[in-house]
């Protein structure tokens, strides 16, 4: 009867469409948050560029991005995954595992990551990377001993800051900016305040002490956010007292409702970013499949376009948004040109 | 009865006459209005959220729908065309020109606010691409005034419609609060006004750094195609193994199991749906990512059992008087429910069915998984095949992706994104009360 043409038309359509699918003709990206924004500026330039489709880009934490990147080669992989960090020795094994060998690493650029509250609340202006440790650290030193973190407020360590309780918006562990706030802050604050020393003295070896320093307090006072920086800032804009961890280019979008402080006494910028005085920043990349050279239409020429000086320069959009460039974007350039992989340049 | 066994009895009861009530039946009729009142205040309350949902949702989204437009006129030369398109980044170089004319125009115009080319370029969005494809379609308006309404700034935007004050407005590279003035003044001369956003109901998604470029056209097509594989999938599917289990199934053990799986699986959340998606389609079968065919086919599976539960209920619904009387007549069972028992029992179906089809209208976790949510939505479909494969994204999808862009002009592109789809969920919803209005058959 009728429905049963319905059905078996339908069936036909979807096994038609499927088999005229095989071939994707534009790049998937996924990955980074952080890096999502800069990716997706290039991708509309790319499309309204070049005679490519625009890429797809998707968003989900340089964790799950780099998951996905290592899930295998072919179309239905992704082509890049974007990172606001490194990729790790463990990512690089699990990738060759499932056949994905030879990956081009791409630095494009650097990003400030902020510590911003609202711009009503208390005066969160000038921090210390010893502050932050002090506040979120789940051991903290006080008075010679390592003690389970006693602090409830911003001045029972430090007289200089407001006496209002301690509440952090920190990223979650699949972003990358989780790695960097502890590599940076929290472990460099436990060295500072004398607790990384204190930890070694106490029989624990030196990467026990630096795991031990760089775990957070679970007791509320620090709440991991595993959404995008808008979770945060909605977050920041019901909490008065509430710190934020946010990138460079999102606090500059929305100077209105936030004010930054200072770490370690620098305002960040692009400028003190860019010079390494300011002290929380870090690379951001994307990874690439090279086998995938080829095979997907646009890729080489999307990459060679993210890292062009019209695009990733000091007076391209991407800067223009709150991305710090690169210096050595050159040798990136090269490096793309010639496909180089990673580990050896084999 | 007689007169003397009836006084005594008449006289006590003269309280509960009833006229004059006694306690009892004020008391129970207290209660009553009572619950009456408890009745009105739930439905106020209900009424009292619903206002503040839509006037909360119109006020943050209506601006989407209107934009700050620069107004130009200017003529590109044969050699700046083709400077511009020997370039890498020729977009770059149109925004370069259109800046370069809007400069000169100001400066013949004798503005008396002071200005340079940066403020120029801060107030105007990113026509680049605009003006580019503008050109490559009308290569012979090269060399003629054509006049241009482009988008102003995002920042430019939120100052016009009230969200950025002068006292809100902190200096930054995007705007910088001397700028307003030539705002202001560009306002007065009618080169800076307000127009109705086209491109945001027609326009495709746009980079982070151009608000004003964002539309949702691209995704309601996305939306369009998946809407159609949930149709053609789950409707013909959905009947099918209703009229089976209702009809023709004989009562046993497994038919009650099947049953009782339905109505679990119709209580299953939505992300799960997207993981098996993920792990059939793409992963198995070969699908691509991001397409529509796979968002629809993740959505069928989500349906199904709406439909078919509702068109169970409404199989149901038809008195067993009207099988029997077409067995009686001679039918065969197939013929007594498709000529007889199925017409009567559409109306039912197809309100559950257009009830499902909202409900996956409106669903985004699933489509997380399978690549449909993000920088996606680019470009329309150029072929009915292209609408099911190739890579876009879907209403809620493209909602859920503006919201969590750093600039907040993305932010009023979402809310006026969610009075689109509202519209869309009530024009289903309406023509579901319709069709049940005018066809439904009570016995």
């Amino acid at each position: 009867m009728s429905f049963a043409k319905l059905a078996t038309s339908a069936l036909a359509l979807s096994a038609m469409a499927a088999t005229t699918a095989a071939a994707r003709d534009q790049v998937q990206i996924a990955g980074s948050s952080t890096v999502l924004p800069y990716a997706s500026i290039v991708a509309e330039a790319f499309g309204e560029n070049f005679d490519f489709p625009t890429p797809v880009v998707e968003s989900g934490g340089s964790s799950s991005g780099l998951k996905r990147f290592c899930e295998g080669v072919g179309e239905n992989t992704i082509d890049i995954a974007n990172a606001s960090r490194a990729i790790r020795e463990k990512e690089v094994a699990a990738c060759a595992e499932a056949g994905v060998t030879d990956i081009i690493e791409v630095r494009i650029g650097y990003d400030g990551i902020v510590f911003a509250s609202q711009i009503n609340g208390p005066a969160y202006t000038a921090f210390q990377p010893a502050d932050i440790f002090n506040a979120l650290g789940s051991k903290v030193l006080v008075d010679g001993t390592i003690v389970d973190n006693p602090h409830s407020q911003w001045a029972d360590f430090n007289a200089n800051l407001p006496a209002a309780d301690i509440l952090a918006f920190i990223p979650g562990t699949k972003h990358g900016t989780r790695e960097v706030f502890e590599d940076k802050v929290l472990l460099e604050g436990c060295e500072v305040t004398g607790a990384m020393e204190a930890m070694m003295a106490s029989g624990m070896s030196e990467d026990d002490a630096e795991d031990a320093c760089i775990d957070v307090r679970q007791d509320g006072a620090s709440v991991d956010i595993d959404g995008d920086y808008t979770e945060t800032l909605a977050r920041i804009d019901t909490n008065p007292n509430g710190i934020g961890i946010f990138g460079l280019a999102f606090y500059e979008n929305n100077q209105d409702k936030l004010k930054v402080a200072t770490m370690g006494g620098v305002a960040p910028s692009t400028e003190t970013i860019s010079t390494g005085e300011y002290p929380v920043s870090r690379p951001l990349f994307f990874y690439m499949k090279k086998a995938h050279i080829g095979v997907i239409p646009g890729l080489k020429e999307f990459a060679s376009f993210f890292v062009a000086d019209e695009i990733a320069g000091p007076d391209g959009p991407l800067s223009a948004y709150g991305l710090v460039a690169d210096p050595e974007l050159a040798a990136t350039q090269t490096a793309i040109e010639a496909e180089t992989p990673m580990g050896g340049g084999s | 009865m007689t007169d003397a066994s009836m006084t005594p009895a008449t006289a006590p009861k003269k309280k509960s006459s009833l006229l004059v009530q006694d306690a009892r039946t004020r008391q129970r009729n207290a209660a009553e209005t009572r619950f009456r009142m408890f009745g009105m205040a739930a439905i106020g309350v209900g009424l009292l959220f619903l206002v503040f949902l839509f006037t909360s949702i119109l006020r943050s989204g209506l601006p989407a729908f209107t934009q700050t437009v620069v107004e130009i006129e200017f003529t590109m030369t044969q050699e700046q065309f083709d400077t511009a398109e020997s370039k890498m980044l020729k977009t770059g170089e149109y925004q370069k020109i259109f800046v370069n004319a809007l400069t000169e125009q100001l400066d013949a115009s004798g503005l008396d606010v002071a200005f340079d080319g940066k403020a120029i370029e801060r107030i105007v969005g990113k026509p680049g691409g605009t003006i580019r494809s503008f050109f490559l379609e009308n290569p012979d308006r090269i060399g003629t005034p054509v006049s241009f309404e482009l988008a102003a700034s995002s920042r430019v935007d939120g100052y016009m419609n009230g969200r950025i004050t002068r006292d809100t407005l902190v200096d930054s590279r995007f705007l910088m609060a001397a700028d307003l003035d030539l705002v202001d003044a560009l306002e007065d001369a009618g080169i800076v006004k307000g127009a109705f956003n086209w491109n945001f109901i027609t326009g495709t998604d746009s980079g982070v750094d151009n608000p004003g470029g964002a539309g949702l056209g691209a995704s309601v097509i996305g939306s369009f195609f998946m809407m159609l594989v949930v149709l053609f999938l789950s409707l013909p599917i959905g009947v099918a193994a209703s009229i089976y289990l209702e009809e023709f199934a004989p009562k046993n053990r497994w038919t009650d199991l099947i049953e009782v799986n339905i109505s679990n699986l119709a209580a299953v959340p939505s992300i799960v749906f997207g993981i098996l998606g993920l792990a059939v389609f793409i992963q198995f079968a070969g699908f691509p990512q991001s397409a529509p065919l796979v968002g629809g086919l993740v959505l069928t599976l989500m349906t199904l059992p709406t439909i078919i539960i509702s068109t169970r209920a409404s199989l149901a619904a038809v008195p067993p008087s009207i099988r029997d009387a077409a067995l009686g007549v001679g039918a065969s069972k197939m013929q007594s429910v498709f000529h007889h028992v199925l017409p009567l029992a559409m109306p039912g179906i197809l309100t559950g069915t257009i009830i499902g089809l909202a409900q996956a209208l409106g669903e985004t976790a699933p489509l997380l998984l399978i690549g449909m949510v993000g920088f996606v939505a680019r470009e329309y479909p150029e072929t009915f095949l292209g609408g099911l494969t190739d890579a876009n994204s879907a209403m809620p999808a493209q909602i859920y992706t503006w919201a969590s862009r750093a600039d907040p002009g993305f932010y009023e592109k979402a809310w006026g994104g969610i009075i689109i789809l509202l519209l869309f969920l009530i024009t289903m919803n309406a023509i579901a009360v319709l069709l049940r209005r005018r066809f439904e058959r009570r016995w």
